[in-house]
């Protein structure tokens, strides 16, 4: 199904990364990252802040849906939880809501069992703060509240490629 | 799917191309990488076989510039484009913004292009797109091969809707950024097009 496009405001933001910074502490997390399912960074906080994290997207993204397509196979509707494990790091991935993929790193400062537990909570809440942006989006569209964009011009395009 | 960020002020958006095996899809992502400045590309990630094949995607974030204040973000992927990665090339065109069909003009390949372009069809039908009613772009690849198919026979089979359309040779570059503008303008057209 199609999704909608994602807008989101500064408010909506703000809470996005408190929700995250927040587990970084709670969880004893190097980094959290919370990527779409299309492939796009949505947020991002913790010490591992200057890594790749639009490579890390993407593949995130990748993962999440070549291991979606796995389960359908097998008849399940999705593996909504996935770890995997290093030497040094571990990479724990969820879904959260229908659009979203909560991502932590970890290392031995922290452990499965403390991670799996946090997340279960900080995941809850990105997925009703999710669904509120996505409503508001709705609702912003249904008022008739144009976007910035409306006013691009032909020229601002162009002006792109010169 | 566009993703607008007004904390970063950021549009990201996403484009797929398409096409049969061999076609050059890879390569245009390739030249693109070589010939932009290292402050507007991110890494380019191929997910490869040891042959080189396409396992599951290529990927290249690329910064545009700015359009009234908002950082414009664009995300290349490739396909995998040999027949029995279907259940793959499904995945990538999650959350698409504009669509670039890849051709081989070799007269060979016009059974696979006609295939690939079927395929895409059918595949953009199940997440609900429209091919017609999408940002879309035609690249007639590999023109300077000495069995190229005359250009009016691939846009009769190829582009009957008559979208913009680009010679090229990939390996060379030539047509490569033309296709990536087309198809970059018919994207933040749309967006345009949405916020108005």
């Amino acid at each position: 199904m199609i999704q909608s496009q994602l807008v989101m405001q500064q408010e909506d933001f703000d809470r996005v990364l408190g929700i995250i910074q927040r587990l970084v502490r709670d969880a004893n997390a190097k980094g959290v990252f919370v990527v779409d399912k299309a492939g796009q960074l949505i947020g991002e906080a913790g010490e591992l802040r200057g890594i790749d994290s639009t490579s890390l997207a993407s593949l995130t993204a990748g993962c999440i849906a070549a291991t979606g397509g796995l389960a359908k196979i097998l008849g399940e509707e999705e593996f909504p939880t996935h770890f995997h494990q290093g030497e040094r790091d571990n990479l724990h991935m969820t879904l959260v809501g229908d659009r979203m993929i909560l991502v932590i790193v970890f290392d031995e400062r922290s452990s499965l069992g403390l991670v799996r537990l946090r997340v279960k909570k900080a995941g809850g809440e990105l997925a009703k703060l999710f669904e509120d942006i996505r409503k508001k989006s709705e609702t912003h569209v249904a008022l008739g509240h144009s976007s910035p964009f409306a006013e691009i011009t032909d020229d601002d395009i162009d002006n792109l490629f010169s | 799917m566009s993703f607008i960020n007004y904390s970063s002020r950021e549009i990201n958006c996403k484009i797929v191309y398409y096409g049969p095996g061999l076609c050059g899809k890879t390569t245009n992502l390739q030249h693109i990488y070589q010939k932009t400045n290292p402050d507007v590309k991110g890494k380019m990630i191929s997910l490869a076989t040891e042959t080189e094949r396409t396992l599951f995607f290529d990927f290249l974030p690329l910064a545009l510039g700015e359009i009234r204040g908002f950082k414009t973000r664009f995300h290349l992927y490739t396909v995998p484009g040999q027949v029995f990665y279907d259940a793959s090339r499904k995945l990538i065109l999650k959350g698409v913004d504009g669509v670039v069909f890849v051709a081989d003009s070799q007269i060979e390949r016009m059974e696979a292009n006609i295939e690939s372009l079927d395929n895409l069809k059918v595949n953009l039908k199940e997440q609900g797109y429209d091919l017609r009613k999408i940002p879309y772009v035609v690249q007639y690849n590999k023109r300077d091969v000495p069995n190229a198919a005359p250009l009016a026979e691939l846009r009769r089979l190829l582009n009957p809707g008559g979208a913009p359309e680009f010679e090229a040779c990939a390996t060379t570059g030539q047509g490569v950024f033309e296709t990536l503008k087309a198809v970059a303008k018919g994207v933040l057209t749309d967006l345009k097009k949405m916020g108005s």
